[in-house]
């Protein structure tokens, strides 16, 4: 019996009043934000229920090839778009790897990007020290069990990583995030989206308070794309680490762009800038490309347990690249 | 599938009081007091009970008790979580919040944390009630084998702690009227629970009933009696009013058992023809500071193979953390993960097939009694899993298919045979139907389709023509449902009862009555004795046998390997088994499926972590564990039994299925593993990054 008010808001204006106050938890799907009050990880006393808000759950197609989806897209109704299908390929495996059938079907795409991070720690069901659980508590992870974490972007005060499939996918896109406050609203990058330990653990992301994410946008078809997740079952897991990668070929089949990034490697989806550079020209099933995202991970820094995960990240890269261009592993 | 069951915390009871623990907040060091005033201003909270208040208690026995120290007694700290006080209320939501508010002053202690994967500081057990065995046994001159052997293997193998998590939470619904104890429990043992109530509350058996109409799955971590079933009893007697205490996912990991790590390093001695010589086996499992539980692995040395020289020690580890009980699949199947892995790392130093190893030290009888099997086919299930795996054609190098590795391993399977004295009625009606009635309880096993089965044979009755009723120690005794035992123990119980009812009515109603004659036979025969009812009792108990009870299996295990990313991945299983006679071919399958199921994710995925500087359990829930969903199970598991009677082991010719299958897929994993990747891994789980 935590004490909780509920209310339920009917428009976005509503929705952005309430969103206003620190006390406001915004239910949108439903299947994060009760684990969080279960846990006591949001000191919420109000949830406010957007689900209903109307407009918010269309998917349109935007001028140059591009898609505009609402914030409110159940995850599996934007896997089984059409135009998704065609030309996103790379989101939509992601969402069919990211949760079982149930909490796709209640899970909504733009409140995907906000869950917190899995790490054991963050997640106990008593406080144990986590600076984001508990604001100066300390790192119990930095010491403790830290297999599944970063690899990039951690600090003393958190090694945790960003858990979300469909970010690691939409960062490869370089889709944007579209927010609504009370006086207007922003673009924001998804790759620019998530906040890395370095620029605090008092937030997850650049959102401030009183700014809800209204629709993600993707530009250019980006056909010659594919998600690749690795973990220890086969389904229902989240990832060790998983690699999203979007390919423009030229005709001889060689690569003319890449857009590689990394999940589960920190606390934001990680763009591999070097390897990317580096891949073009080849073709996607050169050895060289394995060198290119070699270079690329040499840049990171893995906790003392984390170490195992660049081996996989190098093979997760590779196959994303070669499954993104059609070669055969 | 109707939803109808009622589990224990479905159960509510007029002017109930909803209980929840509140858990010490580390692992060792003393309760200086406990300030419940916020908890007590919640709204519908009526009690804060802490060890201040517990009624003197006596002494349980262990088992059934988990422990001889009843919780809550002193001002004492044992383990993190332990329960330190209990909040009643009149709703869930009110007592969940209030406990809380529950602000205990702790004064910490210095703590030993769970060991992690190395022998240090292991001991010889104490005398303690799960001393069920010497931990240090020998047969034959060890050492002068082990110094003239021409080859030798040793290796030590780790098992990780990992809880047993069944779907549903233990939960116990206590209630007092006048001077008797009824509880309603989630137990694999209702006769145990009372034996414990008894003890505790200085009851005769007749004051304390205990119902466990449904159990949602245990796998071991309800056979014993835990600090809630006694807390509950004690709050309700303490509030005057009923109490239902259901534990959270998180108190399953902290206050009730899991599986031990163990810590087993075996020696293989042997000829350079694979005959071995000696086998030499020692297990160290982690335990509390309380409680020695011991978990006899070393017993899979005793049983397997037919060494002339034979040694085993069991050791303990203690820590401050709650106390190990079985699991699915205990002794054996703890052994078989270290002593199976040893035989295929001999297998491959000598470079001797697998199976002709053990076919080489094949055990006639039993290796360290020498008593002879009460039956024993397991050249049959090599012979026939062997075939249907294709184990022989299995190549020397590993095959690729796509990005595949396909690695290939085989183990043997292997469980004692725990027996039970069991009781039962059954009730024939007027019209020719029949009522079946036995103290046994159903943890999803399908005990009651066994014994609509068994009585419908005997009378000649359609299934829909039994009611049975179970999970009541009103009704006649029967033994626990662990250690694959209902079917022996149950099934007969209910044979015999039917039988006897049959008996009754021919002689009662003098009419020639055929073997299972049928409902109408029956009716008709009942009405010539002119009752409404005629009562059938049968037993079980088991008796000491010159024979040697056991079961064996083969499995076979093809696994992929992706080397790319590092993981691992089930494609088929073959497994063979010699059990005794199959009485339910559907449910024993789906059984044996199951079991080989789990044994996978004991081999790839499972594992408790805990953390060494908090003194706690990591992941207290589902999460934090990864257990095979169906997206990992392959379609082609084949499971066969070889055709076999055991009539030694009781009146059905069957003998346990429910833990046998677990045994062994971790031994075979793990030499599918090294045939794929040139690598052994002696330490479970096999992960990920463990491989790359």
């Amino acid at each position: 019996m935590i004490p909780l008010t509920y209310a339920r808001a009917t428009t976005l204006d509503e929705a952005l009043d309430a969103a206003h106050d620190p006390g406001t938890a915004v239910l949108a799907g439903g299947t994060e934000l009760l684990n969080w009050l279960r846990l006591g990880i949001t000191d919420a006393d109000r949830v406010v229920d957007i689900s209903r808000v109307p407009g918010l759950d269309r998917i349109e197609p935007l001028p140059g090839g591009g898609l505009r989806i609402g914030t409110l897209v159940r995850l599996n109704d934007v896997a089984a778009h059409p135009s998704v299908a065609r030309d996103w390929p790379v989101l939509r495996m992601a969402i069919h790897k990211s949760a079982s059938a149930q909490l796709r079907n209640l899970a909504t795409i733009g409140a995907n990007l906000l869950q917190k991070t899995r790490c054991a720690y963050f997640r106990s069901e008593e406080p144990v020290p986590c600076n984001r659980r508990v604001p100066g508590s300390g790192c119990a992870a930095r010491e403790g069990h830290d297999d599944r974490h970063a690899l990039f972007g951690w600090t003393d005060d958190c090694i945790a990583t960003q858990p979300s499939d469909p970010a690691v996918a939409l960062a490869a896109l370089d889709a944007h995030v579209v927010t609504r406050t009370a006086t207007g609203g922003r673009r924001i990058a998804v790759t620019e989206f998530h906040v890395l330990p370095a620029d605090g653990v008092d937030r997850d992301t650049v959102l401030e308070p009183g700014e809800l994410v209204e629709a993600i946008e993707l530009d250019a078809p980006a056909p010659c794309s594919a998600y690749v997740k690795v973990r220890e079952r086969e389904s229902y897991e989240y990832a060790i680490v998983s690699a999203a990668v979007a390919l423009r070929l030229r005709d001889d089949g060689v690569i003319d762009s890449a857009r590689i990034a990394l999940g589960s490697v920190a606390m934001r989806p990680w763009r591999l800038a070097e390897a990317e550079r580096r891949v073009v020209g080849l073709a996607p099933d050169d050895d060289a490309v394995t060198s290119a995202i070699e270079a690329a991970l040499a840049q990171a820094r893995p906790v003392a347990g984390s170490a195992y995960k660049l081996a996989i990240a190098r093979g997760a890269a590779r196959r994303a690249l070669m499954t993104a261009a059609g070669v055969r592993p | 599938m109707t939803g109808a069951a009622l589990y224990a915390a479905d159960h509510v009871a007029e002017g109930m009081l909803y209980g929840v623990l509140v858990g010490a907040p580390v692992p060792a060091g003393r309760v200086r007091g406990i300030d419940a005033d916020d908890a007590l201003a919640v709204p519908g909270v009526t009690y804060v009970l802490t060890h201040a208040e517990m009624p003197k208690l006596g002494v349980p026995p262990v088992p059934p008790a988990s422990s001889a120290r009843v919780p809550m007694l002193d001002d004492e700290i044992h383990y993190e979580g332990e329960p330190i006080a209990v909040v009643l209320a009149q709703s869930l939501e009110a007592a969940e919040y209030a406990a809380s508010l529950v602000r205990p002053d702790i004064e910490s202690a210095p703590f030993a944390a769970h060991p992690s994967g190395e022998r240090a500081g292991a001991v010889i057990p104490r005398e303690s009630g799960y001393l069920f065995d010497a931990p240090d046994a020998e047969r034959g001159d060890v050492e002068g084998a082990v110094a003239g052997a021409q080859a030798r293997h040793t290796g030590t193998y780790v098992s990780p702690s990992r809880h047993h998590n069944p779907m549903e939470t233990s939960a116990t619904l206590a209630e007092w009227r006048d001077d008797t104890l009824t509880l309603v429990d989630a137990t694999q043992w209702s006769y145990g629970v009372r034996v414990v109530m008894c003890a505790l509350f200085d009851l005769a058996p007749e004051q304390v009933r205990v119902r466990s109409p449904h159990t949602g799955g245990a796998f071991g971590c309800k056979g014993t009696v835990w600090p809630h079933q006694i807390i509950a009893a004690v709050a309700a007697r303490v509030s005057g009013r009923p109490v239902r205490i259901a534990l959270s996912r998180a108190q399953m990991y902290s206050i009730i058992p899991y599986q031990p790590q163990m810590v087993q390093t075996v020696t293989l001695a042997a000829a350079d023809s694979g005959r071995l010589a000696a086998i030499e086996h020692e297990s160290v499992n982690v335990t509390s500071v309380d409680d020695d539980f011991v978990e006899y692995a070393t017993q899979a040395s005793r049983t397997t193979y037919a060494a002339p020289a034979i040694r085993v020690s069991q050791r303990v580890q203690r820590a401050n953390i709650n106390l190990g009980t079985a699991m699915r699949a205990p002794v054996e199947g703890a052994g078989l993960w270290a002593l199976g892995s040893a035989m295929n790392e001999l297998a491959a130093q000598l470079r001797i097939d697998p199976i002709d190893l053990r076919l080489a030290n094949y055990a006639d009888v039993h290796p360290f009694t020498g008593q002879p099997w009460s039956s024993k086919k397991l050249r049959e299930c090599y012979e026939q899993g062997a075939r249907a795996f294709g184990w022989r054609r299995r190549p020397n190098e590993p095959e690729r298919d796509g990005p595949w590795v396909v690695g290939q391993g085989m183990a043997d399977c292997a469980m004692g045979t725990y027996r039970f004295a069991s009781s039962a009625h059954v009730r024939l009606l007027a019209d020719g139907r029949a009522v079946v009635q036995s103290g046994t309880q159903d943890i999803g096993t399908g005990i009651v389709t066994i014994m609509t089965q068994v009585a419908c044979d005997v009378l000649g009755l359609k299934p829909d023509q039994v009611r049975c009723e179970i999970g009541d120690t009103e009704l006649p005794e029967a033994g626990p449902t662990f250690g694959s035992s209902s079917t022996m123990g149950v099934g007969a119980a209910v044979m015999n009862a039917a039988k006897d009812v049959l008996a009754k009515l021919r002689e009662r109603s003098g009419q020639e009555l055929r073997e299972a004659p049928g409902a109408d036979a029956l009716a008709v025969a009942m009405r010539a004795v002119g009752a409404q009812e005629l009562v059938g009792a049968g037993s079980f108990t088991p008796q000491d046998s010159e024979y040697a009870l056991h079961t064996f299996g083969a499995i076979f295990v093809e696994v992929g390997f992706d080397p790319d990313l590092g993981i691992l991945r089930l494609r088929r299983a073959v497994g063979r088994y010699s059990v005794g006679r199959i009485v339910n071919p559907r449910t024993a399958r789906a059984q044996i499926v199951g079991g080989i199921v789990w044994g996978w994710g004991k081999a790839t995925m499972e594992a408790s972590r805990h953390e060494e500087r908090l003194g706690r359990w990591l992941s207290k829930n589902l999460a934090g564990v990864a257990l095979p969903v169906n997206a990992d199970i392959p379609s082609d598991i084949d499971v066969g039994f070889i055709d076999e009677v055991d009539e030694h082991a009781g009146p059905i010719g069957g003998k346990g299925i429910g833990e046998i299958a677990a045994t062994g897929v971790d031994a075979a994993v793990a030499d599918a593993v090294f045939h794929a990747t040139g690598r052994r891994i002696r330490e479970l789980p096999i992960t990920p990054d463990k491989l790359v």
